[in-house]
């Protein structure tokens, strides 16, 4: 079990990151849409993209992301579109989430895939 | 353990790209575990939902391909729902931590288990862990039962399909059956024996409910559940 405080006891860095943005900027993030990085870092980038960049090499969700950088998932999601906007990643959205802001279980052959896949477990 | 700093971030970034040996700017947790696959392209979501010290985590992490994790979600009342208690004010930031973990499926799906604290406060934190989610285990415990009322009144008000899972860390006291009625659940939910540590019998309770979500699926007035249509619109709207 990976215990610890995220970033939340220092609010000031936390608003010096997303520049005080609301994270309604971010709201095409979901927990587990998918995030790929497209390219390397490149020179004068803030930290907090690099290290994202740097863990997307392959794909990483919204919420591992998260974790590992121990920042409040909304967070995450304002670098997220950040770096989105820039061009310098791609994501990979929960198709079960996708239908015009409307909310639907996974599609049948999804579920079915996955009671397979977690039979075979 | 976090270390504080007086420096803006930015110019860390600067000399970290110019390959400065300096330390890690703050605290960064290594990923324990493997990497998703390159081809990995779809996220799917089970919310683990019990009372404190149900036994959440320890589900979560008998079958997570990786060390259970955990982070934080903060809202804004703003964002609360509808279904919010009356005279609670909308205009709190909350901040709540929950725990996951993974399981890849196959080439192209993963599956996160999110561990989300069944208490009424922390309804907020629901609507985004359950927004999308193919459904829900909740984790009794039976020292506990009265934990569980409230998860399980708001699951079907929202139409999320659900199983109960009986977390058994020592031999049960009563049968299922008197379990349902103390639950007073419905006939129609499916309620399992688990032990939450030991992988295969979570495996058994996660496709406990991915059949039930199946059946549902397939016929929503069926026997599986006459809770209604899925959900159109959760109350705290789109993530």
């Amino acid at each position: 079990m990976t215990r610890g405080p995220v970033n939340s006891g220092e609010p000031d860095r936390l608003y010096t990151l997303t520049g005080g943005r609301a994270p309604a900027s971010a709201s095409a993030f979901d927990l587990v849409t998918l995030v790929v990085g497209e390219g390397e870092p490149a020179r004068g980038m803030q930290s907090e993209h690099i290290r994202i960049l740097r863990m997307c090499h392959r794909p990483v969700a919204v919420v591992e992301l998260s974790a590992r950088l121990a920042l409040p998932v909304g967070v995450v999601k304002v670098l997220l579109g950040d770096l989105l906007a820039a061009g310098r990643i791609s994501a990979r959205p929960p198709r079960s989430a996708a239908h015009g802001g409307e909310h639907r279980p996974p599609p049948p052959d999804t579920l079915k895939k996955v009671l397979r896949a977690l039979q075979n477990l | 353990m976090h270390s504080r700093t007086s420096e803006l971030p930015g110019l860390h970034g600067l000399s970290a790209f110019a390959g400065a040996p300096a330390p890690p700017p703050y605290p960064e947790r290594p990923l324990l575990g493997p990497p998703l696959r390159d081809s990995a392209r779809e996220g799917l979501k089970i919310a683990i939902v019990g009372g404190f010290g149900a036994g959440k985590t320890t589900m979560v992490g008998a079958i997570s391909e990786i060390p259970p994790l955990s982070t934080e979600e903060t809202m804004s009342g703003a964002g609360v729902g509808i279904d919010e208690p009356v005279g609670a004010s909308r205009k709190t930031r909350t901040t709540v931590a929950f725990d996951f973990g993974r399981i890849t499926l196959d080439e192209e799906r993963v599956l996160y288990l999110f561990g989300a604290p069944g208490q009424e406060r922390f309804w907020f934190l629901w609507d985004r862990l359950f927004s999308g989610t193919l459904g829900a285990v909740v984790l009794v415990d039976t020292r506990r039962i009265a934990d569980s009322w409230y998860a399980i009144d708001r699951l079907e008000h929202l139409g999320v399909p659900f199983v109960v899972a009986r977390n058994n860390f020592s031999p049960p006291d009563h049968s299922l059956d008197e379990l349902r009625d103390a639950l007073t659940l419905p006939p129609h939910v499916p309620l399992v024996d688990c032990d939450a540590r030991k992988r295969h019998s979570v495996k058994r309770v996660l496709i406990a409910l991915t059949r039930h979500v199946i059946a549902r699926t397939a016929d929503p007035a069926g026997p599986a559940g006459p809770a209604g249509p899925w959900p159109a619109a959760w109350p705290g709207g789109a993530p």
